[in-house]
């Protein structure tokens, strides 16, 4: 660890962080898992684009929905369902403000952003698509905005298209203004990249998507968590995301739609609660949102989930925002400094999320990975579930470290610590053979 | 800060880092009888193995990797082991192989050869489809030639059946 860096985030002197508005001391006291140690180091955590780590109130609020007023929801007249369902309905509102939705009815709990994505593309685009229709996505999606439109398109002979990316990692948008066509039926494309960081212009694409009556699919399993929120601001028609990005508990995700789209969209999963009238042979659909919601819900991770919104509301998210770009920037300069590392994505904290991908010529990011792993660092090593976009970077791989309101300076010295013993190990553990 | 060598020594060890410096059997095959791509989903890493036979017997082996020190070591270790083996042997290879990545002692008196080295992947259980990413792609490269061998020459074998 740097001498210059303590732990609540900020420098005593020279460059890095000098006016972090987080106090992470703080933060950090509130999540148990980050007194533990790894291999016999203290647990530094970079793994938050995969998922993050739970602060307490989070874990209480499970435990005691469990201990309090467990129950289903939307059935029984007794006290607990009333309170159950007040607490589930309650979080549901939290999730609509969180996001500056007008009305709570758009927002259909799911299991992840992935079942959100694929309830869009199954409920609402798939019925809509004649074969020869367009679906546009881009080259950096995650797999869970690519293959659920790669079954619909099979099923209905539509044609995908992809807007590219520069080398920076920025959408080309000319390439997008000729990509939308007359015969485009969806735009679906993530709103911050989980391999590059990049955050895409969402209101200027959404203009030109606009001005050709196509609608926008946005991904927001990696900006929802980072960034503050307004569809108001954003003029998206879906947007998708998970609550284990956001300090929830995992299980629980969020598709937001207009309601007018819901209304008009099939059910995507039948059972209970989806429904208003059953016979043996027909059935009619509940309202708008819980037409989408068969079954019994995870209810305790959605109530778990909006204390997580009520945690993030209070620190505030452009107070998180402001820290991660100050700790990116920081990061940016470490890494900056280590010669041979391929730093992917644009190089503007202003401009990406705190998601960094490097390649490193030395060590493979499997190995590296392993070796910071015996250190007590915790990182992504892969494809990060988005193959075609490693193509394009022609990486087979890279190793990935991401930020959340609980990292500071110092884990970014004991990353950059970790690395640097990682490549003299192999390099001489190279050598010597 | 105290350098975590021993545990990360016993999995790096000398001869698997030889291997991964300087991989065997990396030159193209002029007739292969039967090449399968492997390719691990978890982390994106790829093989190719291609077989000259003779019969039931490998004549000649190229492994192309690209990967992690554990999976090119491995695939260079399994050029290394394979030629003049029958389909038999390579089998109970890879089974031998498997066990030693389970913590095993493998079965029998067959020879491991620089495999061994890698035992120290039983302590590290993410990375054993590293090391057994060569393999399964073999194993299909045999089962394929079986068949009639020229089917599906791009079919990929993959990591998730390594799990054991």
């Amino acid at each position: 660890m740097s001498a210059s860096t303590r732990r609540d985030g900020r420098l005593e002197a020279g460059g890095g962080p000098t006016a972090a508005s987080l106090d992470v001391a703080r933060i950090r006291g509130d999540f148990p898992i980050l007194r533990r140690e790894v291999n016999g180091r203290p647990l530094v955590y970079l793994d938050s684009a995969a998922t993050t780590q739970k602060p307490q109130v989070v874990i209480d609020a499970l435990a005691d929905y469990y201990a309090r007023s467990n129950a289903n929801v939307h059935r029984g007249i007794h006290k607990l369902a009333e309170e159950a369902t007040e607490a589930y309905e309650a979080a549901r509102a939290r999730v609509a403000r969180m996001i500056g939705a007008d009305d709570p009815r758009g927002v259909v709990f799911t299991r992840n952003a992935t079942e959100a994505i694929n309830l869009a593309a199954r409920a609402w685009v798939e019925p809509r698509l004649r074969p020869g229709d367009e679906i546009l996505l881009t080259e950096m999606e995650h797999h869970s905005n690519l293959v659920p439109w790669i079954m619909i398109a099979r099923r209905a002979g539509a044609v995908l298209r992809h807007v590219p990316i520069d080398d920076e990692g920025h959408l080309i948008l000319d390439r997008l203004e000729d990509l939308i066509g007359p015969r485009t039926r969806i735009l679906a494309l993530t709103h911050a990249s989980n391999v590059l960081g990049t955050i895409n212009p969402i209101t200027r694409i959404v203009s030109i998507a606009r001005a050709r009556g196509v609608p926008v699919l946005l991904d927001g399993a990696q900006s929802v968590p980072h960034l503050p929120i307004d569809l108001r601001d954003l003029g998206v028609d879906f947007l998708a995301f998970s609550a284990h990005k956001m300090l929830g508990p995992t299980g629980v995700g969020v598709l937001w739609a207009r309601p007018d789209l819901l209304e008009e969209a099939e059910p995507f999963l039948g059972g209970g609660e989806m429904i208003r009238e059953v016979t043996l042979d027909a059935a009619t659909w509940n309202e708008i949102p819980w037409k989408f919601e068969a079954g019994t819900p995870n209810i305790a991770g959605v109530v778990g989930f909006g204390a997580a919104l009520d945690y993030l509301e209070s620190i505030g998210m452009d107070a998180i925002r402001a820290h991660e770009i100050e700790l990116t920037g920081y990061a940016f300069e470490r890494l900056s400094a280590i010669g041979g590392l391929q730093i992917h994505g644009p190089r503007s904290p202003a401009e990406r999320t705190g998601v960094i991908s490097f390649s490193d010529a030395t060590v493979h990011p499997h190995d590296l990975a392993t070796i910071l792993d015996m250190n007590g660092v915790a990182i992504r090593a892969g494809h990060h579930c988005a193959q075609p976009l490693m193509r394009r970077l022609g990486a087979q791989a890279t190793a990935r470290a991401s930020f959340y309101l609980y990292n500071d300076a110092a884990d970014v010295d004991a990353l950059v610590a970790a690395l640097s013993e990682a490549r003299s190990y192999f390099g001489e553990a190279v050598r010597r053979t | 800060m105290e350098k975590p060598f021993a545990e990360l020594d016993a999995l790096y060890r000398d001869v698997v880092l030889d291997h991964y410096r300087s991989p065997r059997g990396r030159e193209p095959l002029p007739a292969p009888d039967v090449q399968r791509r492997g390719f691990n989903p978890v982390c994106g890493d790829e093989v190719l193995v291609a077989l000259a036979m003779d019969g039931d017997v490998v004549r000649e082996v190229q492994v192309k990797s690209r990967g992690c020190a554990i999976s090119v070591a491995s695939g260079s270790m399994l050029a290394d082991l394979l030629p003049g083996r029958t389909r038999g042997e390579a089998e109970r290879l890879i089974e031998a192989f498997r066990a030693l990545l389970r913590g095993e002692e493998p079965a029998g008196d067959l020879d491991l050869g620089d495999l061994d080295a890698l035992r120290g992947v039983a302590r590290f259980p993410v990375r054993i489809k590293c090391a057994m990413l060569p393999w399964m792609t073999l194993r299909e490269s045999l089962r394929a030639r079986e068949r009639g061998g020229e089917d599906a020459q791009d079919a990929a074998a993959t990591t998730e059946e390594a799990r054991g």
